[in-house]
């Protein structure tokens, strides 16, 4: 660590003493500066935790948040109880889970590949075209699989048809299908991405290594088992072990836009579900917010628990740390 | 082998794992560009060629009936100038906030800068939710305001400490004393040497910035009714999903068939003309988004 220059750490020494004037004097600038910022966030990203006591109240408009009459735990136990609880945890858990196990493996294998490739500009092609599917948004994903997938006049539907003369089994519309063209488009998409981070994690590694065991005569598949594999190790326990901390916290977007009736009963999980108590369907009570305030802050504090438990192993483990 | 290699040649087993890992590298980069190359083929093609199903590789009858169909949709049009009006001006307003917090949390000597970091870097562990931001919203009175797209969300924990981490390790404080001397002030020092010096993270957060504003769908969806004002994905989901339940639903595939035809090829052209402002930029920007995740991964 690079040590601060004598004036800046007479600075520090003299902001030491905690005077209000002196540290005022010093840092006023740095201050306003923040004061926008901090005042934005405390609004936008602070201000909905004040609403989160709907949760534990019956909310009536007319009332407003601050006088609607407490309840207690009542949604929340509505919700423990209600015929969609088991249902939309289990596809939760399910679905990140068989998520992470198809998601996580692929970046690094991909990673591994690319780092041998020698061609310099073959390497550098592989990498843009890999990469390229990231940045395509989740609406038009959804509208190319629709696409591709559909079995009439989609691509899969012609070559079904070409190979067979009939016409093709409707995945899209098949609810054991979903979570598996949810997860295999998720690849699709991120594999690609998710695999930068490897890659700096194998640039880093010493070619003194390779040199070494090139010597000892090992090949070049040895040198991957025996050189780049560890060198990658913290990095991939890292990266698991913060993916295991989102296992809970399935987006809504894209689940949302692969719903449809026939699937609902694999595809509801906790987001979509909050959304569809207080905005989908028919009306509802005005205490609806409630509700899906209570579901949703459920899920945020179940979250929040695993990633700061996650944390608090993973800086056991290594330097490194969310914060 | 011949005895004028001094290099350390290939090993047979060398050569047999070097034809195995181009394998897999083609066999994933004809997964991944296959279905970008269907599309873009299809687009090009004529409406009878794509609802027959001739199209496989290449564009089949090229036409540009698909993109005539795009362009004459007053949505598409509408969604399109929406969203770059949104992409700009929340670019703007995120790379604003975003820079005027890095740079002082970079200090390390700015008394509570610690408590002031957690402060924002607790808002990417915890939220208050979808219905309690909502209704913060709704009593801000944004709901269905064009300015919800371009106020909601503005500053990103994860991106702020990109450009902290990166105004931290790439600024030499020393630079920061012989400013001092000169008699500088902070607010000189960050316009005059910080933000010129961060030229690169700055390039990076805008990517980031951009492309989520022009990807997403979530805010317009939750916020805005009016039509006028959606951004372009609104249109796309309406264009492109809204056929789905239809599409699951429909016993006879004929009338499927028949149905389709332009409705189909135009989705094509309007996934490619949707796409292309990302795609243009895309090579351009791979170098910094590469950097971009090693600033993020140093301390994510």
């Amino acid at each position: 660590m690079k040590k601060a220059p004598a004036a800046l750490q007479r600075e520090i020494r003299s902001t030491n003493g905690r005077s209000a004037t002196r540290i005022f004097k010093n840092y006023w600038q740095l201050y306003v500066m923040l004061l926008l910022p901090v005042i934005y966030i405390l609004i936008y990203n602070y201000g909905p935790m004040i609403g989160l006591q709907m949760a534990f109240k019956d909310y009536t408009p007319s009332l407003g948040m601050f006088k609607s009459p407490w309840v207690g735990l009542k949604y929340f136990k509505k919700f423990f109880n209600d015929y969609q609880f088991t249902r939309t945890i289990i596809n939760t858990v399910r679905t990140s889970v068989y998520s992470l196990a198809v998601n996580f493996p692929f970046p690094i294998i991909l990673a591994l590949c690319i780092n041998l490739l020698r061609n310099e500009k073959y390497k550098k092609t592989v990498q843009m075209v890999m990469y390229a599917p990231h940045f395509i948004s989740i609406v038009v994903l959804v509208g190319m699989m629709n696409q591709i997938l559909n079995p009439y006049v989609g691509l899969y539907g012609n070559i079904y048809k070409m190979f067979t003369g009939s016409y093709a089994p409707n995945i899209l519309a098949d609810s054991k299908s979903f979570i598996h063209l949810y997860v295999w488009s998720g690849v699709w998409q991120n594999m690609g991405y998710s695999s930068i981070i490897y890659l700096a994690a194998l640039s880093g590694i010493s070619p003194d290594l390779h040199e070494a065991a090139q010597i000892d005569g090992a090949s070049r598949f040895k040198r991957v088992l025996h050189v780049d594999i560890p060198g990658i190790v913290p990095t991939i326990v890292i990266m698991l072990i913060l993916n295991c901390g989102r296992i809970m916290n399935i987006g809504f977007e894209k689940i949302y836009l692969m719903q449809n009736p026939i699937n609902l009963k694999e595809s509801q999980v906790i987001s979509t579900l909050v959304y569809e108590k207080s905005f989908g369907g028919a009306g509802g009570s005005a205490t609806k917010y409630s509700y899906s305030t209570a579901i949703g802050l459920f899920n945020s504090v179940v979250n929040f628990v695993l990633i700061v438990t996650v944390n608090k192993i993973t800086s056991k483990l290594s330097e490194t740390s969310l914060w | 082998m011949s005895k004028t290699h001094n290099k350390i040649s290939d090993s047979r087993e060398d050569k047999i794992f070097n034809i195995i890992i181009h394998i897999i590298i083609a066999a994933l980069l004809v997964i991944i560009a296959y279905p970008l190359i269907f599309v873009l083929s299809s687009s090009f093609s004529s409406k009878d060629a794509v609802t027959n199903g001739k199209v496989f590789l290449f564009p089949v009858d090229f036409s540009l009936e698909g993109y005539e169909a795009v362009f004459k949709k007053n949505d598409v049009i509408i969604g399109y100038r929406n969203t770059f009006i949104y992409t700009i001006i929340g670019t703007m307003i995120n790379l604003f906030l975003t820079m005027i917090a890095a740079y002082p949390l970079s200090r390390k000597d700015l008394p509570f800068g610690k408590g002031l970091i957690l402060l924002f870097t607790f808002t990417m562990i915890f939220s208050g939710g979808m219905i309690p931001t909502y209704m913060l919203v709704k009593s801000v009175g944004l709901i269905n305001k064009p300015a919800v797209m371009v106020l909601v969300g503005s500053i990103s924990a994860y991106n702020l400490i990109i450009a902290r981490t990166f105004i931290q390790n790439n600024i030499p404080i020393e630079l920061l004393e012989a400013s001092r001397i000169d008699g500088c002030s902070d607010f000189l020092y960050f316009a005059k040497i910080v933000l010129p010096l961060s030229k690169s993270v700055i390039a990076v957060l805008t990517l980031y910035y951009a492309i989520t504003h022009w990807n997403s769908y979530f805010n317009a969806f939750i916020y805005l009714n009016n039509r006028k004002y959606w951004p372009l994905q609104l249109y796309l989901r309406e264009i492109l999903l809204e056929n789905q339940i239809d599409a699951s639903q429909i016993v006879d595939p004929e009338l499927q068939e028949a149905k389709q035809g332009m409705a189909n090829l135009l989705k094509y052209s309007l996934i490619v003309v949707s796409t292309i402002p990302v795609m243009l930029l895309y090579p351009f920007i791979q170098k910094h988004f590469v950097t971009g995740v090693m600033i993020g991964s140093v301390k994510g």
